[in-house]
């Protein structure tokens, strides 16, 4: 079966196949993404990100449903983490989406980190692109519960909504690098909590700054003159009672029709470029290293270093350089 | 090359105990494989959709209400619509005898009861999804 031609054609059971090829690295999903890429590069990726527990899934459900009501079918690609013991997972972002199911214009895809660290997936990149190629318009991206540092979702989305839940935190943990830095939209979930007001209150105090640093990696200088610098907006939410979720989507729109007018979306899309050539060559070398790697290199290896007479890092060179000089003299 | 097993963990119907399910669906994780969990009172279309959308090797099914003998037929059903009707079925709950013969008699792969050893329906899942 021509797996390919039939999700271009729409079949969705043909697009659930194409993703898990892609997602296990297998040569039909390499040939598929081949086959795809010049199709990609229409859809509008938005990034969902927030600490566990700070309402990102409830979120995307009800802006789904926002979305749907607006006409254009989306699609959700939804990681939770992987077990580092088991490489199981149990991926339960579904479950509150699940009012938005039985519905053929949405197409939901659940997703294990499969050990990666950065708060997506490996292969989250070439499934965005299978779903973007395949036509749909918009596709949000829920990211594992991130912490600090899990900030890869900013090297494939366009939009970024962090999503903070009320009494995190005081305005020195808004002041940290990371993930406020990468956002472009701010949501407080759970809006009606006691201390929901003193984190807005925190998160305005130290918006300035990053406005005028830029975010998204973005800097302020980018932006063409005729074009008002995003006021990267602060907005509140109840999730689970759907309040603010249509400002949020309106928002979400904006943002888009910002990075077109200002010249920054051609800015992102190199560097997702960039970003993403250098994921694909980590993992060619990683392959590479465990196609050629020797367990018993290793293991003289770690020899070595519990003896210390040599630090891992020498070691690791060591073995790299023996690896590299096998490639000149096949 | 990364390949896991995927199962599709769904409450259809209307009964709201999950325990079941939620032991199952960590029993599976801690064996290594990637389980997606829907949660309580999924409509048939809903699960059937799941399993599509997923990708999913195999298809679970908890019910607990005494409503097998309608439901399942219609999970059935709305996977077959979708051109998926071949994927393992299993279902856990509370199932009388008679109605375990019935269920397989329509196609469905296992039926596992309460005090069922997850060791016996991991081996169960690692075999149906090989096939």
């Amino acid at each position: 079966m021509d797996w390919v031609a039939a999700a271009l054609d729409g079949d969705r059971r043909a697009l659930a196949r194409l993703l898990s090829f892609v997602e296990n690295g297998t040569p039909e999903g390499q040939a598929a993404l081949a086959a795809l890429f010049p199709k990609a590069g229409h859809a509008h990726i938005v990034g969902i990100t927030g600490s566990p527990g700070a309402g990102k899934s409830t979120l995307v459900g009800k802006l789904v449903k926002v979305f749907r009501e607006r006409g254009a079918p989306l699609a959700i690609v939804a990681v939770d983490p992987s077990s580092p013991y088991s490489g199981g997972a149990l991926l339960g972002d579904r479950l509150r989406m699940q009012q938005v199911t039985p519905d053929s214009g949405v197409f939901i895809r659940s997703m294990a980190s499969r050990g990666h660290p950065g708060g997506i997936a490996h292969a989250t990149r070439d499934v965005l692109a299978v779903l973007d190629a395949v036509g749909f318009p918009l596709i949000l991206v829920e990211t594992v519960g991130a912490g600090q540092a899990q900030v890869e979702v900013a090297s494939v989305a366009h939009t970024v909504v962090l999503v903070e839940a009320p009494g995190m935190g005081d305005d020195v943990q808004a002041l940290k690098a990371g993930l406020m830095e990468i956002a472009d939209i701010i949501v407080v979930n759970k809006a009606d909590r006691p201390e929901a007001r003193q984190t807005v209150r925190a998160l305005k105090s130290v918006r300035q700054g990053v406005q005028q640093k830029g975010h998204h990696g973005l800097s302020p200088e980018a932006v063409s003159d005729a074009v008002e610098a995003w006021p990267f907006p602060i907005l509140e939410t109840i999730a689970i009672e759907n309040e603010g979720i249509a400002g949020l989507a309106d928002t979400i729109c904006d943002h888009r029709a910002y990075l077109r007018a200002s010249g920054q979306w051609n800015l992102l899309l190199r560097r997702h470029a960039r970003a993403e050539i250098e994921a694909w060559l980590q993992r060619h070398l990683l392959t590479l290293l465990e196609e050629r790697a020797s367990t018993a290199d290793l293991e003289a290896s770690v020899r070595l270093v519990l003896q210390r007479e040599k630090d891992p890092a020498s070691v690791a060179r060591a073995l790299l350089r023996s690896l590299m000089g096998a490639d000149t003299c096949d | 090359m990364d390949k896991k097993i995927r199962v599709l963990i769904a409450k259809p119907g209307l009964d709201g105990h999950d325990r079941g399910a939620k032991v199952v669906a960590r029993a599976l994780r801690d064996a290594g494989m990637e389980v997606i969990y829907t949660g309580l009172r999924q409509t048939p279309e809903m699960v059937a959709e799941a399993a599509l959308q997923e990708d999913v090797a195999v298809v679970g099914l908890s019910i607990l209400s005494g409503a097998h003998m309608a439901l399942v037929p219609r999970v059935m059903e709305a996977l077959e619509e979708r051109g998926i009707g071949a994927l393992p079925l299993f279902v856990g709950g509370i199932v009388p005898p008679d109605d375990v013969a019935l269920l397989k008699d329509l196609g469905v792969r296992g039926v596992f009861g309460p005090g069922t050893n997850t060791q016996v329906l991991v081996d169960f899942i690692r075999e149906v999804a090989e096939a």
